[in-house]
Order: structure tokens, then C-alpha cells, then sequence
């Protein structure tokens, strides 16, 4: 469940409430591009110690967050 | 000019990479040789940039066409390095021959190296230069990429693409501090042009003569430190071009 670390970057790079972060937000409502994104990922990576290869759209919170869950395993 | 920045140059073992290579140590960079078969002569190029500059220096054999290579590369680099701060995509071969008779394996070959190999190592850099918000890449391209040429129908929509993709990536990293930038040179002395060294071409350089190593090093030493320039493909080919 990486939830909680991705509602948490996404407040710092946005300047949005934590509380306003929910699994059905989209990026593009956040105000973060697909670019953004990639760069979101990175920060991720070093908050969370894993390194995840971003190798598809994805559109909401909740999609990265099952995007890495499966990258987990 | 360059002193603690990285750069990584494919098809550093001769020719342009090897004078580029050259070139960027003295500025003060440290190098990563990238050769395909010439070990012997990649080795050499980076004990003169690590003895005559005192800069690090070390060479690296992998086939820029094999995507996963490349990923292996970027990161051997990266242990070895630290970062990366300049990538150029020098790597690039010929398969001369005219379209009627060409061979899908010289049109496949020709593409996989000038153009995928240059993707492969844009790909697996870019998240380095994003996390460093720095980044310079050097594509080099060819006038026959701009002009087109009878017999290289396969290297020049290589060298074509390479533009292309120049111009992409110098779009979407632009923000994010990464530059991107293609040379195209003219006609070059080096083992490449060799068999060409009394084309009828050669009568057409205005500048009357054919170009040099150094005259493409030069080039890309400025625009390793143009700041202010990205997305432009640099012609250095005495003329022939315009
Ligand atoms: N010379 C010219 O007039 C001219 C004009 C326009 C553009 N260019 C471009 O400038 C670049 C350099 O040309 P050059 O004349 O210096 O060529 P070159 O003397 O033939 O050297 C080619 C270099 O690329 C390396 N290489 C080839 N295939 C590779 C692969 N699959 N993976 C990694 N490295 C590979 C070679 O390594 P090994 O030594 O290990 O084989 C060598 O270091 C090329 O992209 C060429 O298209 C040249």
C-alpha cells in the first residue's frame, strides 16, 4: 500500500491537502503532467527505497499505487 | 569549461567520438569510452585522456543497438562515475547501397545503430539528467540526414530521424533542464570516408576542403556549454549543406 507515500509527494509538489489526495484523483485534476508524474515516481523511489521502472500511462492515484504494487510483486 | 561534469561517448575508440573524447577531457570532464569491438584502441583513447588531462577516464564495450546493454552500461557508469551530466550519440555505422538492391539486414542494421542506439541511451539517461535538472545530449547526425543521399537511403533516414528526435526530447526535457542538440557534419576525414576520398562530392564543399576531427570536437564543446541553445542541429560541413 503506497498510498500514504504518494498522497504525501503529491501535496509537496502540488501545495494541495494531503485530505484532498484520494485514490480516484487524477493527475491532470492534481495539476501534474505525465512528465510530472515520471519525476513523482522518482522522488517515490528515494522516499521509499525501491526503484520502479514507470513503463505506462497511468491516470489516476490509485493507478500508480496498483502499478506499484505490481511492480512489487 | 567542463571540470566535474560526466560525459559518456559512444563510438569514442576512433574518429569523431575518439577526438570528442579528447576534447572534453581537456576541458576538464571526466569520460566514459563507449567502443563496439576495438578494445585495444578504446583503452588507449581513455589512458591518453586520464594521462594527459588527469581527468577519470575508462572505456566501455557494448553494442548501443541492444537495449539492455545500454541499460547495463548507463548504470556500470553510473557506479563507476557517480553521474552523468553529457551523453553523445557518436556510435554510428554505414551500409552504403542503392535502393533497388539494398538488403533489409542493411536498412535494419544501419537504423538500429545510428538511430534505436541513440534512443537506447537517451532512455535509459534520462532519469539521471531529470534528477539532476541537468542534462546536455549531443546527437550526431549527418548533412546526408538533411540533404539526403544517392546510395545511403538507410543512413540518411537514420541521420534524419536522429533530427527528429533531437527536437523531441529538446521539447520535453527543456523544462526540466536537460538540453538536446544534433551536429551534422559534413564530410569528415576518418575510416568512414575513407573509400570517399575522391567522391565528386568533395569538388562541392565550398570551403574547399574536407573537414576534421577536431572541427566536429570543436563543435561539440560549445555546444556542451551553450546554455542557451537546444533543439538546433549544427551544421559543421564547410558549407556543403546550405
Ligand atoms: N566521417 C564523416 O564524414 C561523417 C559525416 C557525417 C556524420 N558522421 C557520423 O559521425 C559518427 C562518427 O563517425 P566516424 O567517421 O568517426 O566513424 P568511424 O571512424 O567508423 O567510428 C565509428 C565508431 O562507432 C563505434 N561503433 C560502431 N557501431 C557501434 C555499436 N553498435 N555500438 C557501439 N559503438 C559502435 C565504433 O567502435 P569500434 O571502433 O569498436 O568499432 C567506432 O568507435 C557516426 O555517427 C557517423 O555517422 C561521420
Amino acid at each position: 500500500m503506497y498510498f500514504d507515500a504518494i498522497a504525501k509527494i503529491v501535496s509537496e509538489r502540488t501545495g494541495c491537502d494531503v485530505a484532498d489526495v484520494k485514490p480516484e484523483s487524477t493527475f491532470s485534476e492534481l495539476g501534474i503532467d505525465s512528465l510530472d508524474t515520471v519525476e513523482l515516481l522518482m522522488n517515490l523511489e528515494d522516499e521509499i527505497g525501491i526503484e520502479i521502472e514507470l513503463d505506462q500511462k497511468v491516470e489516476t492515484i490509485d493507478d500508480l499505487n496498483k502499478f506499484i504494487q505490481s511492480k512489487q510483486g | 569549461m567542463l571540470k566535474d561534469k560526466v560525459a559518456i561517448v559512444t563510438g569514442a575508440s576512433r574518429g569523431i567520438g575518439e577526438a570528442i573524447a579528447r576534447k572534453f577531457a581537456s576541458l576538464g570532464a571526466d569520460v566514459a569510452i563507449v567502443y563496439a569491438g576495438s578494445q585495444d584502441k578504446a583503452e588507449a583513447v581513455a589512458n591518453a585522456c586520464a594521462e594527459s588531462y588527469g581527468v577519470k577516464a575508462k572505456a566501455y564495450k557494448c553494442d548501443v543497438a541492444d537495449f539492455e546493454a545500454t541499460k547495463e552500461l548507463v548504470s556500470q557508469v553510473k557506479d563507476d562515475f557517480g553521474t552523468v551530466h553529457i551523453l553523445v550519440n557518436n556510435a554510428g555505422i554505414t551500409k552504403d547501397g542503392l535502393i533497388a538492391m539494398m538488403k533489409e539486414d542493411s536498412f535494419d542494421d544501419v537504423i538500429n545503430t545510428n538511430l534505436k542506439g541513440a534512443f537506447n541511451m537517451i532512455r535509459h539517461l534520462t532519469g539521471i539528467f531529470m534528477r539532476n535538472r541537468e542534462g546536455c545530449i549531443i546527437n550526431i547526425s549527418s548533412v546526408a540526414g538533411i540533404m539526403g543521399n544517392a546510395g545511403q537511403a538507410n543512413y540518411s533516414a537514420s541521420k534524419a530521424g536522429l533530427i527528429g528526435l533531437t527536437k523531441s526530447v529538446a521539447k520535453e526535457l527543456a523544462a526540466r533542464g536537460v538540453r538536446c542538440n544534433a551536429i551534422a557534419p559534413g564530410f569528415i576525414a576518418t575510416d568512414m570516408t575513407e573509400s570517399q576520398a575522391d567522391s565528386p562530392l568533395l569538388k562541392m564543399i565550398p570551403l574547399g576542403r574536407m573537414g576534421e576531427t577536431e572541427d566536429i570536437a570543436e563543435a561539440a564543446a560549445y555546444l556542451a556549454t551553450a546554455k542557451y541553445v537546444t533543439g538546433e542541429t549544427l551544421r559543421v560541413d564547410g558549407g556543403i549543406a546550405m
